[in-house]
């Protein structure tokens, strides 16, 4: 399983990463971590003509506060998500999410552009990024787009990047005082889950004023899912949630495959969700015997 | 359009210059160019571990990674970690344990054993496992070779 | 307990002084393992040697209309670009069929396919080129039609007459068919209290060597010699093998295995592309290197168990078992696998369904039909999985039926431990087995009770866990009565050469190979053992056809108990010699001395009489100083076969205790068990190393291992994201125990062990998930236990 022959440019900075994705579109190909573009190599399922290596472009590490913003460059690792003191303060659904991913070794270089680029639906961070209510931040031919995470991902390994584009960053709003709730069902450790849940929520009163529950792996892509929007600004009861979350089947065409048929899935998004609202809001009682 | 390029390693402490084609990717660099035959392939896709060796300190799939991109880097093998005795005590409490039969596991498995410890001088059996979750192995089914990273651990801990 | 005699020198091994046998040492030469610095085919590099890639069919069925290697041939770095019908010029075709397996039938097989293609994944060319990367692009260019043919993929239909023959010379897709009936097993049923029935499905699955094959064919065209490296646990079948089909002289073969990663079986067979690079080397005149990468492993490694089997089982109110009956279908590949068969595996379910009991009511019919899906065959615990499962489900399936304890209907229908020997209901002869002893040990070490008040308590909370027991028989030591008198060119026989160097080194040669279990050690440890020296100064020779004698190899748990009593044999023999020689410097008798860590002493107080190396030293360089007549020999060969019993049968019986989900389907294995028997243990952590090893094997198939075809017999998840083998996060620790029961027919009495942990994992954790749901009533007798089988059967999906 070795890859087919091609050319490499190392890209000296975001400039030099556009210029070469312009002149080469679709005949190119980005590297950044390799984590999922390599296998997909090495099993020459794409055979690119060139490879733009942008891993030695600094002006695309780092996490950094601005504001409100907390802004995670593109080749920020896993591993770095893990370790950061400003995701641990501001974005903790990232750092508990990442460590869901594969084992340390592929953290160590598998990067959140890459991985929001790959847009894999089985894969936790683009999950992550609508719970979060992140903005893409992508650079290509026509400048800057900002693009919201829930209008970014398009379809299984789809996205709205063309070929010319580079993504950047991605952009989260601080907010204060915000609960998580991070789980996937995966047959073994690091696998790519069956079915999974990020969540992000205001919790005031024992009661839900906000609540983003993104769901991965159950679809070809990851999605918000609108029945969350009914718990808002509700005391919960069990038969409420049950209801609730009996009409998540409703929202989206769940997956079938070898792992799981679309009904188990449908089924473990229940489990998935009911278990998340019981535990933001401290009340086991309210998933029954899914606590 | 597939030129070979022009790359600079330091391989277990020692300088290589090598001229490289771009889809060599690092194991095979390792293996077939250095003849360092140490890290192994088993699945060329990232899931097996076999070929886990150490890139600028950080443990990665050496299957992943083209030879390109290890340019200017440190990358350090199973070799270079046996012959500076950094895993000393821990293929000695694999041997008294047989924490390894085959062998072909037991390089990517010492590397990322080290590393837990590295970062874990206390693991409990459970977060052995974890760590290990990455690196296959068909012939022990893993409890010798987690005895032997908790038992290393244990006597490190009372050396120190 | 073993072979005795008058002879202080015929007294036990085991009882020497400063004996390794039974003690835990750790294997010698780790070193270079932990090092990295191993030699494993695929580690080799000869002068010219080229890489093959071999171009492979994408359809389960196709006629090869035209091959077009012209754009192809012109890539960089392409030396040759091969066909089937060009290379069955060099190599001929093969057979796998043994006389034995009455009626057993199969076709012609080619080293590349000659005009058909029969299973996805099957070699149409070889591509060789200068490196494999190389090679890979020329396979693109080739350009191949094909005429798709009907594909035979369900096991079920395919004996029905509408479904197509893939051999039309063979008549139909039935290569093999067994009955068995003993007793009177339609009065037994009518006996019984309750009969219980089911039907059991195995998922197929595959050996996932982290090591894929490998072999470097060196054909050395001025010697007239072929050297093939290859991690084969058979390296003179090879050699036998290779020389037939080649046209060549056995002695102008030579096989050498060095360093294997992992082989539990896989690596025992006769493989097409294996073979054809063995002929490529030749028709090419220069090294040739073949190495599977990983998703080719998939999908040509020998496939094992796919089986669907009906089991039926009688049973009276207190517990007696009238009778047991299976109808076992199995569907292996387009051909039998060549030179062990793939009908073995259905043979031995036969074999050893109801193997513990006593009931000897058995009615048994077994069938095996080709397929359009890879090649299946022997993989570690041959068909024991299958019968070990449909047995102990069927057990528990009764002791559900009457309300007894799993324990107790067991208690009440295992053979007695002082019933020996006997026969089980096949017809397999047992020397001494130990199921009860076995039985009382497992369960103290498990606290039984506890775990059954645990349970208790657990359930209330709607938290659902159960324990699973399998008592399982298990074959090893095989003799010729399993493949050779079949005509297989396989020795069931093994040799050791043994012989003390100038310096005192004792040199050892095995015909016995190692793939990791520890036949190197075991070898080292009998040696010393029985010479009287530290297991430092030996060296142990195997894998070379060249440069050890002549034998079977390591493969069906034989290395110990075959391998071990030649090494016993030929050191007594080399210490009787050394002895003879020694009395005669010493002016002693051989009765008076005896030899202790590399020194020749009194017997009577151990006193240091010569040194071996100082008695080597005459006997090499100043034999002109030996008193008349004497001619030294400080070298001995023995081969060992058993000769009484075809096989020697261990028994094991094995717990599994694990939690169910009950809302989402996943199981956890808190723990498992395994008490195990195999006479007389050499290397203690060894033994439970091999058991531990094949137990997680065991469990991969119970819970995540399936090939997955698809109706058009494409295998959709050969890669390892998608075909699951266990790792470390999902294992539980395995706590193991022995009774010991030694073989009398060796001064060893040493069984084998390395099978018997997969014999029995897979039985323990089904009864166990069984038992885990009983409060739901629902009963589940299918493998792998994935999560949305487990919802299924509860209805939740």
């Amino acid at each position: 399983m070795k890859a087919s022959a091609f050319a490499y440019a190392r890209a000296k900075s975001v400039d030099d990463a556009l210029q070469l994705l312009a002149a080469h579109g679709e005949r190119a190909k980005v590297l950044s971590g390799g984590q999922s573009l390599m296998p997909a190599m090495n099993l020459r399922l794409i055979s690119p003509e060139l490879i733009v290596d942008i891993g030695g472009v600094t002006e695309l590490r780092g996490i950094a506060v601005q504001g409100d913003t907390l802004r995670i460059g593109a080749l920020t690792r896993h591993v770095d998500l893990q370790r950061s003191a400003e995701i641990a303060a501001y974005a903790p659904l990232l750092a508990e999410a990442v460590a869901h991913v594969a084992h340390p070794a592929i953290r160590n270089r598998g990067t959140i552009g890459g991985s929001l680029a790959h847009a894999d639906p089985a894969a936790e961070l683009p999950a992550c990024m609508l719970a979060l209510d992140a903005i893409v931040v992508v650079l290509g031919a026509g400048g800057e787009r900002r693009i919201a995470a829930v209008d970014f991902f398009q379809g299984i390994f789809q996205t709205s990047l063309s070929p010319e584009d580079l993504l950047v960053a991605v952009e989260l709003p601080i907010a204060k005082g915000r609960v998580h709730y991070f789980h996937e069902f995966a047959r073994r450790h690091g696998d790519y889950a069956i079915a999974g849940l990020a969540a992000h929520a205001s919790v005031e009163g024992g009661v839900f004023t906000n609540l983003r529950s993104a769901f991965f792996a159950v679809g070809d892509r990851p999605f918000l899912a609108k029945s969350a929007s009914r718990l808002i600004n509700l005391v919960l009861t069990p038969k409420l949630l049950s209801e609730v979350s009996g009409h998540l089947g409703g929202e989206l065409d769940f997956q079938d495959d070898q792992q799981a048929s679309a009904g188990m899935r449908r089924h473990l998004a229940r489990v998935l969700f009911t278990r998340c609202v019981a535990t933001m809001l401290g009340r086991p009682e309210l998933a029954g015997e899914a606590a | 359009m597939t030129t070979p390029t022009s790359i600079v390693v330091e391989i277990n402490g020692e300088r290589v210059e090598a001229l490289v084609l771009p889809r060599l990717n690092l194991a095979d660099f390792l293996r077939e160019h250095l003849h360092l035959t140490g890290t192994h392939v088993g699945c060329e896709h990232g899931v097996c571990g076999a070929c886990t060796v150490r890139v600028n300190g950080e443990i990665v799939r050496a299957c992943l990674m083209l030879a390109v991109q290890a340019d200017g880097g440190a990358v350090q093998t199973i070799e270079g970690l046996s012959d500076s005795g950094e895993v000393a005590d821990l293929q000695e409490a694999f041997r008294n344990r047989n924490a390894l039969q085959c062998g072909y596991c037991t390089p990517g498995m010492l590397i990322a054993a080290q590393d837990l410890l590295k970062q874990n001088v206390d693991p409990s059996r459970e977060q052995i496992r974890e760590q290990l979750s990455g690196n296959y192995c068909r012939c022990t089914g893993y409890q010798a070779i987690i005895d032997a990273v908790e038992s290393t651990a244990r006597s490190r801990r009372s050396r120190a | 307990m073993t072979a005795s005699s008058e002879k202080p020198e015929a007294l036990s091994v085991l009882d020497r002084p400063n004996s390794y046998i039974g003690k835990t040492v750790p294997r010698p030469n780790l070193d270079r393992l932990m090092q990295g610095r191993g030699q494993y085919v695929s580690d080799i590099e000869l002068s010219r040697m080229a890489h093959v890639v071999f171009l492979r069919s994408p359809h389960a069925h196709a006629k090869i209309v035209k091959i077009d290697v012209a754009a192809a041939k012109r890539m960089p770095g392409v030396v040759a670009i091969v066909t089937g019908r060009e290379l069955a010029g060099v190599i001929t075709p093969w057979v796998g069929v043994l006389s034995h397996m009455k009626g057993l039938k199969s076709a012609p097989q080619h080293a590349i396919a000659v005009e058909r293609v029969c299973w996805q994944g099957e070699a149409v060319a070889a591509v060789v080129a200068t490196s494999r990367a190389l090679a890979e692009d020329a396979v693109e260019s080739v350009v191949v039609e094909y005429e798709e043919l009907e594909a035979v993929t369900d096991m079920q239909t395919a004996l029905d007459p509408p479904t197509p023959v893939i051999h039309g010379a063979l008549g139909d897709n039935l290569a093999f068919e067994r009955t068995h009936s003993v007793g009177t097993v339609d009065q037994a049923f009518a006996d019984a209290d309750e009969v219980a029935e089911s039907e059991f499905i195995f998922g197929r699955h595959t050996g996932v060597t982290l090591e894929p094959r490998a072999v470097v064919a060196d054909w050395n065209a001025a010697d007239g010699r072929l050297t093939i490296y290859q991690g084969s646990q058979a390296p003179h079948m090879v050699q036998n093998i290779a020389a037939l089909h080649l046209g060549l002289e056995e002695q102008y073969v030579r096989v050498v295995c060095k360093d294997v990663g992992g082989s539990f079986g896989i690596k025992v067979h006769i493989y097409a592309d294996e073979m054809a690079t063995y002929a490529l080397s030749k028709l090419l005149r220069r090294p040739i290197k073949f190495v599977a990468d990983r998703v080719e492993s998939f999908n040509t490694d020998i496939h094992a168990r796919d089986h669907r089997c009906k089991g039926k089982i009688g049973v009276k109110r207190d517990g007696t078992i009238t009778a047991f009956e299976i109808d076992d279908l199995t569907g292996i590949g387009p051909y039998s696998m060549y030179p062990r068969t793939s009908a073995i595996e259905a043979s031995q379910v036969v074999n050893l369904v109801g193997g513990p009991y006593i009931t000897g009511n058995y009615r048994a019919r077994a069938r095996v039909v080709f397929q359009n899906k890879n090649v299946m065959c022997q993989y570690r615990a041959v068909g024991h999985p299958i019968a070990c499962s449909v047995t102990e489900g069927l057990v528990d399936l009764a002791a559900m039926k009457i309300g007894m304890d799993p324990v107790e209907i067991r208690r009440r229908n295992l053979i007695a431990d002082d019933a020996y020997p006997c026969a089980s209901p096949s017809g397999l002869r047992f020397e001494k087995l130990s199921h009860h002893a076995s039985l009382n040990k497992l369960l103290a070490m498990m606290d039984y009770d506890r775990l059954r008040v645990e349970q208790a308590e657990l359930r209330k909370r709607n938290i659902h866990r159960g324990v699973g027991i399998a008592s399982f028989i298990e074959v090893t030591n095989p003799s010729a009565a399993f493949y050779g008198v079949g005509g297989a060119k396989i020795s069931s026989q093994d040799g050791v050469a043994v012989r003390l160097d100038a310096q005192g080194s004792v040199i050892c040669q095995t015909s016995i190979s190692e793939q990791g279990q520890g036949s190197e050690s075991l070898t080292a440890q009998i040696v010393g053992s029985v010479l009287g020296v530290s297991m430092s100064r030996v060296r142990v020779i195997l894998g070379d056809t060249d440069n050890t004698p002549y034998g079977g190899g390591t493969w069906a748990s034989r290395g110990a108990g075959i391998g071990g009593e030649a090494a016993l044999q030929a050191t007594k023999i080399l210490r009787r010699n050394i002895l003879d020689v020694a009395a005669a410097i010493l002016q002693s008798t051989p009765a008076e001395l005896d030899i202790a860590d590399g020194v020749v002493v009194n017997s009577s107080d151990g006193a240091p009489r010569i040194e071996l190396k100082e008695l080597a030293r005459i006997v090499y360089f100043r034999p002109d100083t030996l008193p008349p007549g004497i001619q030294p020999e400080l070298m001995a060969t023995k081969h060992y076969l058993p000769r009484e019993y075809p096989f020697a049968f261990t028994n094991g019986v094995q717990a599994s205790w694990l939690e169910v989900d009950t809302e989402t389907g996943f199981i956890k294995l808190l723990k498992h068990w395994v008490v195990e028997d195999c006479g007389t243990i050499i290397n203690p952590q060894l033994v439970d190393e091999q058991i531990r090893g094949g137990v997680v094997q065991g469990l991969g198939a119970a819970l995540f291992e399936k090939c997955i075809y698809d109706e058009r017999g494409q295998l959709t998840n050969a890669n390892m994201a998608d075909y699951l083998v266990p790792m470390s996060g999902e294992m539980p620790d395995i706590d193991v125990g022995h009774v010991v029961s030694p073989t009398a027919e060796s001064e060893l009495g040493a069984k084998g062990a390395g099978e018997a942990g997969t014999a029995g994992a897979a039985a323990a954790v089904a009864n166990a998930v069984n038992d885990a749901l009983r409060p739901f009533g629902t009963t589940i007798t299918e493998i792998p236990l994935t999560p949305q089988v487990i919802l299924t059967a509860l209805g939740r999906v």
